[in-house]
């Protein structure tokens, strides 16, 4: 680890009790989900993280058991340092709380973890799906959404599935 | 020396309203810019001086679908797309026509996904499709000429 980069774990690791990795020079801080805006305002406010260069989520079904990782990083431009965020989430009723006050750049992006994985961004101020149509039905970066919806055509089965294609008219 | 030469020597030429109308339909087919994704490049390769569809008649792109005739639907149309683009065919003016180009509008080609419709075929009714990814210029303009000679066999009783 990056020695300016060890007090910041230190600090989390004494207020929040919180483990890291360490994964090809980079460092990974795991937290519970109540603890996610506090530490975000700590980093900002004590160390100097002022950017959340990304804030996205992971499905580890079925591997892993909690199933969603939401990642956050910060990025430190003063002192040139990153540092990741990362906390698991219960797949059922998955939430975790909006950082969007600490860093308003977050919005967008806890648009898209409810908009691709149905996580509920509780205190957000306008959670709406982003990508895909506001009428679309599911959360499409699950691993367990259906990959595709029509099945491929080959010589054998082509006018079987021609049946049910949709031709429009005029 | 028949009567036809003797009309024409004059000025005036004898043909069916049929073929003097599908000759204007398709002498100056006006396509719509329907850029998607990377078909969008041949179609612009196609357009160039190298191929240069003026050739057809196809010199002017209308960036509006008021002032087109044709649709070439150049890349995979996404499920967020699909209403935009069928909200275009319906303001063109008929007679209009439609090519699905290249796999992705074809068929869906590679990306057989919830995001992606599986051919273009599902939105709007397509005269013909060419296959490639990305199809050549002189994939399209073949396509191109396939669909002239589609309107120009085309009668009377089709234009009701």
């Amino acid at each position: 680890m990056d020695e300016n980069l060890q007090p910041v774990v230190a600090a989390l690791a004494d207020r929040f009790g919180a483990s890291h990795a360490e994964f090809r020079g980079q460092t990974t801080v795991f937290l519970r989900p109540d603890q996610i805006v506090q530490a975000c305002q700590l980093l900002r406010d004590e160390f100097g993280f002022n950017m959340l260069s990304e804030l996205t989520a992971v499905d580890y079904w079925p591997q892993q058991e909690p199933r969603f990782h939401v990642f956050y990083q910060l990025n430190s431009l003063s002192q040139h340092q990153r540092l990741g965020l990362r906390v698991p989430i219960p797949g059922i009723k998955p939430s975790v709380e909006s950082i969007e006050k600490v860093f308003p750049n977050a919005n967008w992006h806890e648009r898209e973890i409810w908009d691709m994985f149905g996580i509920r961004v509780e205190g957000h101020s306008d959670l709406r799906r982003i990508l895909m149509p506001f009428d679309w039905e599911g959360h499409p970066l699950r691993k367990d959404f259906p990959l595709g919806y029509e099945e491929v055509q080959f010589t054998f089965n082509v006018h079987e599935i021609d049946q049910d294609k949709f031709y429009p008219k005029e | 020396m028949g009567i036809e030469q003797r009309t024409a020597d004059m000025g005036i030429i004898t043909t069916s309203l049929e073929q003097a109308v599908n000759w204007a339909r398709t002498n100056a087919m006006w396509p719509m810019l329907f850029g998607l994704a990377c078909c969008a490049i041949e179609m612009m390769a196609a357009q160039a001086s190298n191929y240069d569809m003026s050739r057809f008649g196809m010199e002017l792109m209308r960036a509006s679908p008021r002032q087109s005739d044709l649709m070439i639907v150049a890349g995979r149309v996404s499920r967020k797309m699909a209403p935009v683009l069928r909200r275009l065919y319906d303001q063109m003016p008929a007679p209009k026509w439609v090519i699905a180009m290249g796999d992705c509008a074809s068929t869906g080609g590679v990306f057989n996904n919830y995001a992606v419709i599986q051919g273009v075929d599902e939105v709007v009714p397509v005269d013909v499709y060419v296959a490639g990814c990305p199809p050549r210029p002189e994939a399209l303009i073949h396509g191109i000429l396939t669909l002239h000679e589609k309107v120009r066999g085309e009668g009377l009783k089709k234009w009701s």
